[in-house]
């Protein structure tokens, strides 16, 4: 913005023909951005019409980029028939409650962290990226012998302890950056009015701390709705699938893939993240470039 | 990062205050500062033990012992270095790493190249960006098997939009059978791949590139500095440390892969798109080779590490000159 206020007087043919080169360069510009545009978003397309092709016409091969006709069965067998519906409220409450006890206890490690005078601090800081970077396949193995002995294999409060424990780090290291930046005295001035510590922390700085609290809850959630891998490890039984584990399961027999049931569930899975995408992109930008998710 | 090095300010306010007032020992208020501080981080930092201190030490160790559920009978007993000389002359895991390594390289230098475009078209002030931005975002925040199926069902030779595109265009290969031969099936693999990762690369170098003064460009640009000599002289440098990071993050994860090709391929035709973390997966899961498995599990992380340091090193060289 502050190029147009700067920006020298020129001649008026000078600045026609800059302003034809620029118009160019613009419109190329718009192509590019257009072709990314599409490429990221096609898919999606192709899915949604997909799934409400009938299952003839996608035996039959495709002929064009419109169903013949339009039917809601894929649909309403992935979510009336078999576990798939099951499989939706696993997920959600897994992720939920995942999500819940990462902020609680990422928020506090965080505060700890970044304001009081705790020794070790560093080493810590440390850990805790070393510990979000753990390659997931390779506890995978431990906890699985572990759970094989203790029985919790095939449940889903398993799977929320090995979601906990792999998203903690890095939500309490952005979270530790995000309460370094609030400013002392709101706290100070708390506790001069006669508040305790945690009081101060419950009622000041939490409330202020909401943005960064949301981006970890977000993208906490969005790490627990994706993961396959370790839903794959531990769930064994349709009943306590997740839902990506049921789409991978449920959409092929032995002899044939369903494609319309596959895009149907493919649909109804990506549907809650595409919004919260579209409504929370800043905070998730924002958590992404602090480098609290992969 | 200087918050963290700078002694906690309420706690200094109130030590301060109370300087003047005796100490005994664990009762003053640094003191009392200090036990609060570890009873707020010490249920994450149990949890961190859990998460890395555990796995790592369970998975040597079961990398020396028998943990193979199906010969129960020497479950648990000393191995040596069996399971590590299975792995090697099991002929799986050398092909494997190759494999590994080679798409890692590949499918990092696509989406470097990609993200970077797109990171630098982004920064450009435009009508709509905030949509697009979304847009490019919405195939990052799918679930990894969801990309892998998805592109599955794009390259299906019969329904798939690939073919009949190339059909429609009159275009060679318009009747491949995507997923089933190995040259193909990668090419697939790394279609889904770079759909859904280019987008956080660049991301994280948009975020790079917006923290560099416009004022920067201006003075660059009347002291005649020209496009390309621009990028590299002031653009790159200053995104070095964004660029680190994101070539770390898609590094390991890259060699880390596993959901898409379990979506697309299970790792056929053949073994021919056989990666580490799904032999990995698969001398567990389906062996039930628990020692096997760790052994693996071992080498991956060591892997992992030495890219790791790597790139740390790489970087911090070319700072000093």
């Amino acid at each position: 913005m502050a190029a147009v206020s700067t920006a020298l007087p020129r001649s008026r043919s000078a600045r026609r023909r800059r302003h034809t080169r620029k118009a160019a360069g613009w419109s190329g510009f718009y192509v590019m951005v257009a072709v990314f545009v599409l490429v990221s978003l096609f898919p999606f397309y192709w899915i949604l019409i997909t799934a409400f092709k009938t299952q003839p016409e996608i035996n039959a091969g495709t002929t064009g980029l419109w169903p013949a006709h339009f039917t809601w069965s894929s649909f309403s067998f992935v979510l009336t028939q078999g576990t798939f519906a099951r499989s939706l409220l696993n997920s959600v409450l897994v992720a939920g409650v995942t999500t819940i006890l990462t902020v609680i206890i990422a928020s506090l490690a965080g505060y700890g962290l970044a304001r009081t005078q705790i020794r070790g601090k560093q080493v810590i800081m440390g850990f805790l990226l070393v510990a979000g970077f753990f390659p997931v396949i390779a506890m995978v193995g431990p906890i699985f012998v572990t759970y094989r002995s203790i029985g919790l294999l095939n449940n889903l409060v398993g799977l929320v302890i090995v979601y906990f424990i792999y998203s903690l780090p890095l939500a309490t290291w952005f979270l530790t950056g995000f309460f370094g930046q609030i400013p002392r005295e709101l706290e100070e001035a708390a506790i001069v009015d006669g508040a305790t510590r945690l009081q101060a922390l419950r009622r000041v700085i939490v409330p202020v701390a909401v943005p960064g609290i949301f981006t970890v809850a977000i993208l906490g959630f969005i790490f627990c709705w994706n993961d396959f891998l370790l839903a794959l490890m531990f769930l064994t039984g349709p009943n306590k699938y997740t839902a990506p584990l049921a789409i991978m399961n449920l959409g092929q027999s032995q002899y044939q893939t369903y494609y319309d049931r596959i895009d149907a569930m493919v649909v109804i899975v990506t549907l809650p993240i595409a919004l919260i995408v579209l409504f929370a992109q800043r905070r998730i930008i924002s958590g992404l470039t602090a480098g609290s998710f992969r | 990062m200087t918050a963290r090095q700078e002694p906690a300010a309420p706690a200094a306010a109130i030590a301060a205050a109370g300087a003047g007032q005796r100490r005994h020992g664990s009762f003053s208020l640094a003191a009392r500062d200090r036990r609060f501080g570890y009873g707020l981080v010490a249920p994450a930092v149990i949890v961190l033990l859990a998460i890395t201190a555990f796995p790592l030490v369970y998975n040597v160790w079961n990398s020396f012992h028998h943990v193979d559920y199906l010969f129960p009978a020497a479950l648990g007993s000393f191995a040596g270095v069996h399971n590590y000389s299975e792995m090697f002359t099991g002929g799986q895991f050398l092909p494997s790493l190759y494999r590994t390594l080679g798409f890692t390289a590949v499918s990092v230098a696509v989406e470097f190249a990609i993200g970077l475009a797109l990171a630098l078209a982004l920064n450009r002030r435009f009508h709509g960006r905030p949509l697009v931005r979304a847009a490019i975002l919405i195939p990052w925040a799918v679930p990894t098997v969801v990309s892998g199926l998805l592109w599955k069902s794009m390259f299906d030779p019969q329904n798939g939009f690939v073919n009949y595109i190339l059909q429609s265009l009159h275009l060679p290969l318009a009747h491949t059978t995507w997923l089933g031969q190995t040259w193909t099936a990668w090419a697939a693999i790394l279609v889904a791949d770079a759909w859904r990762n280019t987008p956080f690369i660049a991301l994280l170098l948009l975020a790079g590139l917006q923290v560099i003064p416009r004022d920067v460009y201006e003075a660059a640009k009347i002291d005649g500095a020209g496009v390309l000599r621009t990028f590299v002289r002031i653009t790159l440098p200053i995104l070095k440390p964004a660029i680190m990071v994101a070539l770390i993050f898609r590094t390991l994860s890259s060699f880390l892969i596993f959901d898409v090709i379990y979506a697309m391929t299970n790792g056929g035709p053949g073994d021919s798109t056989q990666v580490l973390a799904y032999l990995n997966w698969f001398a567990m899961f389906n062996e039930s080779n628990y020692g096997l498995g760790a052994a693996i599990s071992v080498a991956l992380m060591v892997i992992s590490l030495i890219i790791a340091a790597i790139y740390v090193a790489a970087f911090r060289t070319e700072q000093v000159v």
